[in-house]
């Protein structure tokens, strides 16, 4: 290739204009950066409240906030990052735009279904603003009763309300996806030709498809309680705190599955297209995506192993706990395996598909002293939890969100960011985010419980170490919002594949134009496969195809 | 060993031990496993870095034996973490016979508990050492959590039913317990100490004011403990008036007015000494502002409200005798 | 926007919008079941904690007409049935008739739902302030819809049943909770199913549905079969507890 690559003539992007052509549109590619553009705006709004917090707990005594204004930090923070940024996050922006490029098809199944859950998105959306605006929210956005529904002072139905819409969106986006991967992947692409990332996306559709509904009626029940008094779950009229819990977290634990699945499709990706080979034991890792889906849905109550539940049900659910870290591991170590023999650069997409893999292995690993009953009892409500879910779901789910963009932002946008700036950025982040949490994890042991707004002195060190880190770690994303936002109007035009990479999203321009391919490709290789695919004009020992390309394995 | 900043807390009962054990046990475990996969990543990406722009990996697939290995072994680990867990848990979960039951009750925001013989306290808990103690709990509104760090051990606190959690302290001293379920505006201040004492002295102090807090005796008491009664002698001699029969009297007071001594004055004197002083004594006494709560003002008030009765002498009174000469 | 018939531009094959259409339907189906799960859970744990409250809350629903309506729902699934055959055999008119006869049956369901829901209002059955259990066999007078030999049933089952259960009142507003939850929501998805219906209704007279491609008529069927079984379920739940003499 010896000519600078150019933009095609048209692309989504350029083909129609005006607010009408981006509001009303049912193109897969628009409607993901419709996505793109409200979950960062709900990053910065849960972000902000996370500086809220961060700068708070700078002392013991609290000096910045109020009591019950920082309670509405900490439970906006959680209800903004968790339903609005990053449960739709990867499905939304990534999923949406990739899916059907990847299984070489138009559009996904329903796109007037998938224009319709983003609008559903937004309305969930304008409740909660309503709700944060209004009062806030101060419940924590687990919204245990009898607390939300009867005692809270704030404005928790609307909130409720909120995250109720919202969760319908969620429902649409995924059965969209399971749909379109059944019926409309192209000829040639057989299930185990698909990328991982379209299995990991499948197995996070089942997630969203069978809890969603359930956290859908518990809140509905929820704000039944809080509007007209029902009482399910209020002791004084006979209901149940813990049947909120159970029914609570039903759903929201398979949800951090919904957030860490897809992130860990996209490393598979990356880990693939940076180490120029095949993901070790495709099959295990796909089935791993499977696996951890279902089991995911056995293991809610680990969340209440002090509630005063049964011994024997905590018994039951510490042993499933176990065996839901077993297919991550799986995933963990066919990563790495992955990597010998390889050919690796250091791009920053693998920078951060390697940050991941050891961010998530700290995050996944300290779930074990949450899932040892033993431990539990001592670590529970501790800023130990706190430090676990931001190891997987900062350290992983955004890295890999970012590791993502990073890497089809040539895709997206049909330009290149500055590599070295997004390499700083990819360092910074890292170094900010481990100095932010892992001080958290000795917080807990040594006894901070979470959602305090004042502690004892003797945790502060550990607090400003903590709170030095998320400024640093502020700045590790600011910096890609900068350039990858100047790279998309300026940056030098990267042609259709730049990295290069083997999906099918690769073979069409960039920007896709809107129906995605001139011509339906038909795919004869398997997926990641670099040794037999002349035209990506790489340099393959032998010449020719090493092994016949077969279409399964 | 001794670190610059903390790591764990004391160990102060029964469990701190085993779970610290099993703590160790997990983190030895993840330590290997993250070093581990930290070294072959670090080791692939030295030996495999790319050497030349068109390079590709190799085309090796996958291997069974490693796939199975790589299952089992963390299953097994897991399944003996899972193992050992269960087991503190079980034992913490399943109460001896031989327990001191204190009741707690959790309400938004504060801890109200109850010792066997009935003796309450406020966000407290004095408990004996190497004695097993069960706490039987319940919320008079939402779910709190009782939470003591240095025992290793925690139970959310319910409304609408009744949670127990045993432990054994193990060594005197002071531990903070914290609540940790988090329960609305001042979830952050619903703590307090649980104060581990040798037995002999958690008896008496157990036994001190009988049954339940009787003012008068607790006022009686603080009294002598302040120092009140080194000047404040019940004969007059002393470099403070008496205080028999003050309350309900007129007091006369050095600029020449007189007060009728009610509660609001006794509370003043507490506080602000030097606001009125009796006639013919000196302002010397100190102030215990900041040294006494407003309860123990309550009951030294009672206190001094039970001396009306007493005998009133003719010099160092502190109030002008109403009926001289009676008693 | 494409017309209702055509084949949609994601699509390659009319088959393959068809089996997207159905597989869609049922994933959403699946949802459904999980949504209804939840609060069918709620109401089951509870019946099983305050069994008698919610026995004596199942003996004040009208067993005639809640029958009456199994059999309506029921009449129109069979209705709903005939309009895809109909389509699948090209008997353009049927469809619309069957479309019809669905749709009215659907009406009469909530008319009876009316008539209940009505009652209950009237009888201080709805959660609230003002619940009362006992309301009309405190106030025979004011609940002239039930003959006196209804009352000394209802009177004695009440008499044991506050026996067994000091806090009835509570725990059967608990019941009542339950109940318009369960047939609210119920009704809720068939209004929407009605709505669906009127939409086919519409585009069944201009003939549009063939045996070639009849799929809406094919995916509302689904939808309101599984409205149907949803009931299926509700009816002995809520109406058939302890339904002794």
């Amino acid at each position: 290739m010896t000519m600078a690559p150019q933009l095609p003539e048209k692309h989504y992007l350029n083909e129609t204009y005006g607010i009408r052509s981006w509001l009303l549109t049912t193109d897969h590619k628009r409607i993901a950066l419709l996505y793109l553009f409200s979950v960062t705006l709900f990053f910065f709004i849960g972000g902000f409240f996370a500086m809220m917090i961060r700068l708070h707990l700078l002392t013991p005594s609290g000096y910045l906030l109020s009591a019950d204004a920082y309670n509405r930090m900490f439970t906006m923070h959680g209800v903004a990052m968790i339903f609005f940024f990053l449960i739709p996050s990867i499905p939304a922006v990534l999923g949406n735009f990739l899916v059907p490029l990847m299984i070489g098809a138009k559009d996904l199944a329903f796109p007037r279904i998938n224009l319709l859950s983003w609008y559903v998105y937004v309305v969930g959306a304008v409740f909660t603003l309503y709700s944060m605006v209004n009062g806030g929210l101060d419940t924590g956005w687990t919204f245990y009763t009898p607390l939300s529904t009867v005692y809270s002072n704030s404005a928790v139905a609307p909130a409720v309300v909120g995250v109720f819409i919202t969760g319908f969106s969620s429902i649409l986006t995924g059965l969209n996806f399971l749909v379109t991967i059944h019926t409309m992947r192209a000829p040639g692409m057989t299930w185990f030709r698909l990328p991982l990332f379209i299995w990991a996306h499948y197995a996070t559709s089942v997630v969203m498809i069978l809890g969603t509904p359930v956290i859908a009626i518990t809140l509905g029940l929820a704000a039944m309680e809080r509007l007209f008094g029902l009482g399910f779950f209020n002791p004084a009229l006979g209901g149940d705190p813990i049947l909120f819990q159970h029914l609570f977290w039903f759903y929201s634990h398979p949800a951090v599955y919904i957030m860490i699945l897809p992130a860990m499709g996209v490393i598979s990706e990356l880990i693939a297209t940076f180490a120029r080979k095949k993901i070790f034991g495709y099959h295990f890792v796909a089935a791993a995506s499977l696996a951890i889906a279902v089991i995911g849905f056995l293991v809610w109550a680990h969340h209440m192993f002090v509630t005063g539940q049964s011994t024997y049900a905590a018994l039951v659910f510490s042993f499933l706990t176990f065996l839901v870290a077993i297919p991550s591991a799986v995933k963990v170590f066919n990563w790495t395996a992955t990597l010998f023999g390889g050919s690796i650069s250091f791009d920053t997409p693998m920078l951060y598909g390697l940050g991941f893999i050891g961010l998530f292995l700290i995050g996944g690993l300290t779930g074990l002293f949450l899932g040892s009953l033993g431990t539990d009892i001592h670590i529970h409500d501790t800023y130990f939890v706190v430090a676990h879910f931001h190891y997987i779901m900062v350290g992983g789910a955004i890295m890999g969100y970012l590791g993502g963009l990073h890497f089809w932002w040539p895709k997206i946008t049909g330009r290149m960011y500055s590599e070295w700036l997004a390499r700083l950025a990819a360092v910074v982040l890292f170094v900010g985010f481990n100095l932010t949490f892992f001080p958290q994890f000795v917080l807990g042991y040594l006894g901070m419980p979470r959602r305090y707004h004042v502690y004892p002195p003797e945790f502060q060190v550990y607090n400003v170490m903590s709170t030095a880190g998320a400024s640093i770690l502020a700045i590790g994303y600011l910096l890609p919002m900068i350039y990858l936002t100047y790279a998309a109007f300026y940056g030098k035009v990267a042609g259709s594949n730049p990295w290069p990479a083997t999906g099918l999203e690769w073979q069409t321009a960039s920007p896709p134009p809107t129906e995605n391919f001139h011509v339906t490709p038909t795919v004869t290789w398997e997926a990641y496969d670099f040794h037999n695919r002349p035209e990506l004009g790489l340099e393959v020992p032998g010449g020719a195809a090493h092994a016949p390309a077969h279409g399964d394995d | 060993m001794q670190l610059p900043l903390p790591f764990f807390p004391e160990q102060a009962s029964n469990f701190a031990g085993n779970v610290d054990t099993l703590f160790s046990f997990i983190l030895l475990t993840c330590l290997f496993f993250s070093v581990l996969v930290t070294l072959l990543i670090i080791l692939a990406a030295l030996k495999y870095k790319r050497k030349t722009p068109g390079e590709v990996g190799s085309a090796d697939r996958g291997n069974m034996a490693l796939e199975v290995g790589w299952t089992v072994i963390p299953l097994v680990i897991a399944l003996g973490m899972f193992a050992w867990g269960a087991a503190v848990y079980v034992n913490y979960r399943t109460a001896p016979k031989d327990t001191l039951d204190i009741y707690v009750v959790g309400k938004q925001w504060m801890w109200k508990l109850q010792q066997p013989n009935g003796r309450k306290e406020i966000n407290e808990l004095h408990v004996p050492v190497n004695r097993n103690i069960k706490l039987i709990m319940g919320s008079e509104d939402v779910i709190h959590d009782f939470y003591v760090p240095a025992f290793r051990v925690k139970m959310d606190v319910v409304p609408g039913r009744y949670n127990t959690m045993w432990f054994r302290p193990t060594k005197i001293g002071k531990y903070h317990f914290f609540c940790s379920q988090y329960c609305g505006t001042n979830h952050a201040i619903m703590g307090g100490w649980v104060t581990v004492m040798d037995p002999a002295e958690y008896a008496a102090w157990l036994s001190d004011e009988g049954g339940a807090l009787n003012p008068v005796s607790a006022g009686e008491k603080l009294f002598s403990q302040l120092a009140c009664n080194t000047c404040h002698l019940p004969n007059g001699t002393g470099r403070g008036p008496s205080l028999n029969g003050v309350y309900g009297g007129k007091a006369s007071l050095a600029d020449g007015s007189t007060i009728v001594a009610d509660e609001a004055y006794i509370r003043e004197s507490i506080l602000q000494p030097k606001a009125k002083i009796v006639a013919g004594y000196q302002p010397v006494m100190p102030t215990f502002q900041g040294l006494v709560t407003e309860e123990q003002i309550m009951n030294l008030t009672a206190y001094i409200k039970s001396l009306q009765t007493q005998p009133v002498p003719t010099k160092g009174a502190g109030v002008v005798p109403a009926a001289a000469g009676k008693k | 926007m494409h017309r209702t018939g055509e084949l949609y531009g994601q699509f390659k094959t009319l088959e393959q919008q068809k089996d997207s259409a159905n597989l869609g339907m049922w994933i959403f189906l699946v949802t459904e079941v999980m949504f209804f799960g939840g609060i069918m859970l709620v109401y089951t744990l509870n019946r099983h904690v305050y069994f008698p409250a919610f026995a004596m809350g199942s003996n004040t629903l009208s067993l005639k007409l809640g029958g009456i309506n199994t059999l309506v729902l029921l009449a129109s699934s069979f209705t709903m049935a005939m309009a895809v055959w109909s389509a699948q055999v090209g008997k353009k008119q049927l469809i619309s008739m069957f479309l019809v006869l669905t749709v009215l049956l659907g009406f009469v369901f909530f008319g009876i739902k009316y008539v209940e829901y009505a009652q209950k209002f009237h009888h201080h059955l709805v959660p609230g302030r003002s619940f009362d259990i006992f309301y009309c066999s405190n106030h025979p007078d004011k609940c002239g819809d039930i003959s006196a030999e209804e009352m000394e049933v209802e009177r004695d089952l009440l008499n044991k049943t506050v026996a067994l259960d000091p806090d009835l009142n509570a725990h059967a507003q608990l019941y009542y909770s339950a109940y318009f939850g369960m047939t609210g929501l119920h009704a809720l998805h068939m209004i929407i199913g009605a709505g669906l219906l009127f939409w086919l209704l519409k585009n069944s007279l201009t003939g549009i549905y063939t045996p070639q491609w009849n799929t809406p008529v094919d995916t509302v069927g689904l939808y309101w079969h599984f409205v149907d079984i949803v009931w299926i379920y509700l009816f002995p739940l809520l109406y058939l507890i302890d339904r002794h003499k």
